[in-house]
């Protein structure tokens, strides 16, 4: 964002504009305006969360080390060198991530955690431009966490299918589909 | 001039042509049904509760076709992450469910183009019949084309009928009941951005949109050309054209480049940008972009 508060202003120009009906774009934006995003809740695994249901006796451990008990599903592909699941999840509330910084941040706030290194991403999520938005063009969008997208553990997206080609150009009559006309 | 020669009646050559030509085109416009900006809006209500009328009667559907104009102080434009893009084709069918493409004989409003990347944007070699099991391929990245709503449309000089034209929110249309299939058009577009039914077009009655719009989606018939409208049954009411919606990785952007806060314009004025075919001049609404 050029400005900070910028997107809420769009967002809650966009809910206002939607009530009153009014279509011309804002005109300024006040500074100092305090982020709020419409966000949809953590795609949690089923049954995982919260965390402290297992983990609040557990001591801690932080040594690196293969896991073989639970979470054996995950793979660690994301600067697998440099971190381990403390790095970001916290040790003592299990219920939510921390910054570098230590300060706690909540599941439902996680684009700050990544966004300590994908500063530029988040920047353009933000915009609305890294990501996909659903919803009005001009009022209020649907946001989704980096989370609902890439896998924290393994952000890269795996390859996927691609829908089928076109037919190449063919003479109506011609082709060995049956070509359907009108009555 | 000296070179003019005169008429028995004292006009030039010139004079005489441009007077008939003006006469045709009186004879030709004040005759026959009045294209859609020309009609009132009672005329035009009653014209579109006619067509509904004849498809319920048709088909047995209830259908239900929007006018809305466009709305005062917004343009529109779009733009589109090559960076991002696998190819996956999400928005081809996206396009044709919402927009009620003829599904035999197969019309796709969006063309996914395959390119080298060692080769960057090359439209001769690009390859729109790529069908590997995965995308995104090893090397290759992909440019969807679809209409490019240009500011200076070569496709809506042409039509001899009018039936074409760029609306004040810079959505280019075609009125299908003023379509005469010469295809002009489609020879003029340096795109492939629009489309011909060679036949009559085929949608199976469940899964036609019945949410539709005059200048849009609503369903067509054979002999006339179409092509994308930015989803103008969505996005005059303020929603985002389908094909932006469903985009897995987000590649796709759309909104109100009057609007100084919009995604497209903070694109426009961050990212590096690209226009196809800018040596045209054809000034497209359709920009490509790299977020990274």
């Amino acid at each position: 964002m050029r400005r900070p508060g910028l997107l809420v202003l769009s967002l809650l120009w966009g809910l206002g504009a939607a009530g009153s009906g009014q279509t011309s774009p804002p005109q300024s934006a006040p500074k100092g305006a305090v982020e709020r995003l419409e966000l949809p809740p953590p795609p949690f695994s089923e049954g995982i969360y919260p965390c402290s249901n297992c983990h609040a006796g557990m001591p801690v451990n932080r040594t690196r080390r293969e896991l073989t008990a639970m979470h054996t599903d995950i793979v660690l592909k994301h600067d697998e060198e440099h971190r381990w699941c403390l790095d970001c999840h916290d040790a003592n509330n299990r219920d939510q991530l921390h910054l570098a910084s230590g300060e706690p941040v909540s599941f439902e706030e996680s684009y700050k955690l990544c966004g300590q290194c994908h500063g530029e991403k988040l920047r353009d999520w933000r915009a609305g431009v890294h990501g996909r938005r659903t919803g009005n063009w001009n009022g209020e969008k649907q946001y989704l966490l980096c989370v609902h997208c890439h896998s924290p553990h393994q952000p890269r997206f795996k390859a996927i299918a691609p829908k089928p080609a076109p037919r190449r150009p063919q003479h109506p009559g011609v082709s060995t589909e049956k070509v359907t006309h009108g009555n | 001039m000296a070179t003019e020669s005169k008429t028995p009646g004292g006009m030039t050559r010139r004079g005489f042509t441009a007077a008939a030509a003006g006469a045709a085109t009186w004879v030709l416009t004040s005759c026959g049904p009045k294209r859609l900006y020309e009609v009132p809006k009672e005329p035009l209500k009653q014209r579109i509760a006619e067509m509904e009328r004849e498809y319920k009667e048709k088909r047995g559907m209830d259908l239900h076709i929007s006018d809305a104009g466009p709305m005062p102080g917004v343009h529109f434009a779009y733009a589109l992450d090559l960076s991002r893009c696998i190819g996956c084709r999400r928005c081809v069918y996206a396009c044709v469910e919402e927009n009620n493409q003829s599904r035999d004989p197969q019309i796709h409003w969006i063309r996914v183009l395959s390119m080298d990347k060692e080769k960057g944007v090359d439209l001769v070699g690009a390859d729109p019949y790529y069908q590997p099991d995965l995308v995104p391929e090893e090397g290759k990245f992909y440019m969807p084309v679809a209409c490019q709503h240009c500011e200076n449309s070569p496709c809506t000089k042409v039509c001899p009928t009018g039936a074409t034209w760029a609306e004040k929110d810079g959505i280019v249309v075609i009125d299908y009941d003023w379509c005469i299939g010469c295809r002009c058009c489609m020879a003029a577009c340096p795109y492939g951005a629009r489309h011909f039914n060679w036949a009559e077009p085929a949608i199976p009655p469940d899964e036609l949109n019945p949410n539709t719009h005059y200048l849009g989606n609503r369903p067509r018939m054979k002999g006339v050309v179409e092509k994308c409208t930015f989803c103008i049954q969505r996005v005059r009411q303020g929603r985002y054209p389908a094909c932006v919606e469903v985009c897995p990785v987000g590649a796709r952007k759309f909104g109100n480049i009057l609007d100084p806060a919009s995604e497209i314009r903070y694109i426009i004025e961050h990212k590096r940008v690209l226009v196809l075919k800018a040596e045209l001049h054809t000034v497209p609404r359709f920009f490509y972009f790299y977020a990274t």
